[in-house]
């Protein structure tokens, strides 16, 4: 199981979506594929077509940068990390 | 009494102003929408439902919804995409409710549809074949900030016919619910080279008459302009008026003549000439043209209104409302005479709409 950190952006879109939640799942585009499955439109909140990740929301899995196709190891930390942005 | 209800889309969020019929005092409520930036946000009178096209820099795009007038609120994309391998979508950036759908005009160019109230959308259009079309769709070729299609009329009587803006390029019609389309720009000025002359005219607003479908008024890049023909020729009526830039527009409810205008500077700063506050209003289709400032700042009031952000109610002696890119609400009760500033801290206002309810 992966231990999923969400920003503070997300959880706030979808009822009882915690900030931080287990997931099985076998790559950074697996997970996202989960939560969105119990919190339907959550995929497009933090991909866009291609598929890729939004320009900026930022996955870190066990502090190196990662992509969708990205592996997860049984206990991986995953931090989705909404950029440094506005004012 | 019936409520008045403004609907303020902002670059923080979406606000609700609430007052009685006689639009003195107001209470505002907000922000609304997580805080999501907003481009405009609109009211169906037919369901009750307001609606608010965002774009948020993390999340992407989306339409919220409230059925409540802002109570609660609920966000849907589901459909908004030009697939995985299209063009980006980047915001959503004007709306229009009637004749039992919502129609949304996006960035990257292009039309989505909704018929179930918001829930679910789908693509109707993106102008294929317009003259014009590989150049508005070329990145290299747009201003920053761009909003790609971001305003449509629809007829009052027919729901398959409506005009559509699109940003540098001009308007298009289409009679058959978007299957066809014909450019609707004869007449206008351009004061830059065209390499066809049916396209390349910078529309900032496009209003039509409630009283009259043939008398459209547009404020365009280079001048005021009005139809008498349905938008098939236009001709300038901007003599008269301080500048010909400016973006908002509004048509009074119950005389084709009488039109409103936000004249602003035309180069960087576009605000207010002058540092002096003004809406001008013109009741004789443009022939001529009055200041009005009762009530507005009328020093070092460096206000700008942008495309959406003046509207007018139906009541039988209109009410005016504008929201400025620094965050005051300005109001009016007796149709531009005389006005008061109903907010003053709100965050940079991109939309205001108006909406009176029972």
């Amino acid at each position: 199981m992966a231990d999923l950190h969400l920003p503070t952006t997300l959880p706030p879109l979808f009822h009882g979506l915690p900030r931080r939640l287990e997931v099985d799942a076998a790559t950074v585009d697996e997970a996202i594929e989960r939560l969105d499955e119990r919190w339907p439109g959550l995929r497009d909140r933090l991909c866009e077509p291609g598929p890729a990740l939004r320009r900026h929301i930022n996955v870190y899995v066990d502090r190196e940068r990662a992509q969708l196709d990205t592996p997860l190891g049984a206990g991986s930390r995953v931090d989705v990390i909404a950029a440094i942005s506005g004012g | 009494m019936p409520q008045t209800v403004l609907l303020v889309g902002t670059r923080k969020g979406c606000f609700v102003l609430d007052s009685d019929g006689d639009r003195r005092d107001w209470n505002v409520r907000g922000p609304f929408c997580e805080d999501w930036p907003i481009y405009h946000a609109v009211h169906d009178a037919e369901s009750g439902t307001i609606y608010a096209a965002a774009a948020s820099e993390w999340h992407g795009a989306g339409v919220w919804r409230s059925g409540d007038l802002g109570e609660t609120w609920e966000l849907s994309s589901e459909g908004i995409s030009y697939g995985d391998n299209g063009a980006r979508l980047s915001k959503i950036s004007g709306l229009t409710a009637a004749h039992g759908r919502v129609l949304a005009g996006v960035e990257t160019a292009g039309i989505f549809e909704s018929r179930d109230g918001g829930a679910t959308w789908s693509l109707l259009s993106t102008l294929e074949g317009q003259p014009g079309r590989e150049d508005w769709n070329d990145p290299a070729k747009q201003p920053p900030g761009h909003l790609g299609l971001p305003a449509i009329l629809p007829h009052p009587d027919e729901a398959s016919r409506f005009w559509a803006v699109v940003q540098g390029i001009g308007i298009f019609e289409t009679t058959d619910d978007g299957a066809s389309w014909t450019p609707r720009n004869r007449g206008l000025r351009a004061d830059w080279p065209l390499e066809d002359p049916e396209v390349g005219y910078c529309v900032h607003k496009l209003v039509m008459s409630p009283v009259d479908n043939q008398r459209l008024y547009q404020q365009n890049h280079v001048g005021m302009h009005r139809s008498d023909d349905g938008a098939q020729s236009w001709v300038e009526i901007t003599e008269g008026l301080p500048t010909e830039f400016g973006f908002a527009a509004a048509a009074h409810p119950h005389d084709r003549d009488t039109f409103y205008v936000i004249p602003l500077d035309p180069g960087h700063g576009r605000c207010m000439p002058e540092g002096r506050a003004a809406v001008w209003r013109t009741r004789d289709a443009g022939s001529s043209w009055q200041r009005l400032d009762q009530g507005l700042p009328q020093r070092d009031a460096h206000l700008g209104v942008l495309r959406e952000g003046l509207a007018i109610d139906s009541l039988d002696v209109p009410g005016l409302y504008f929201g400025t890119s620094t965050g005051q609400v300005f109001a009016s009760a007796d149709e531009g005479e005389s006005w008061n500033e109903i907010a003053s801290y709100l965050p940079s206002i991109s939309s205001v709409e108006v909406a009176v309810v029972a």
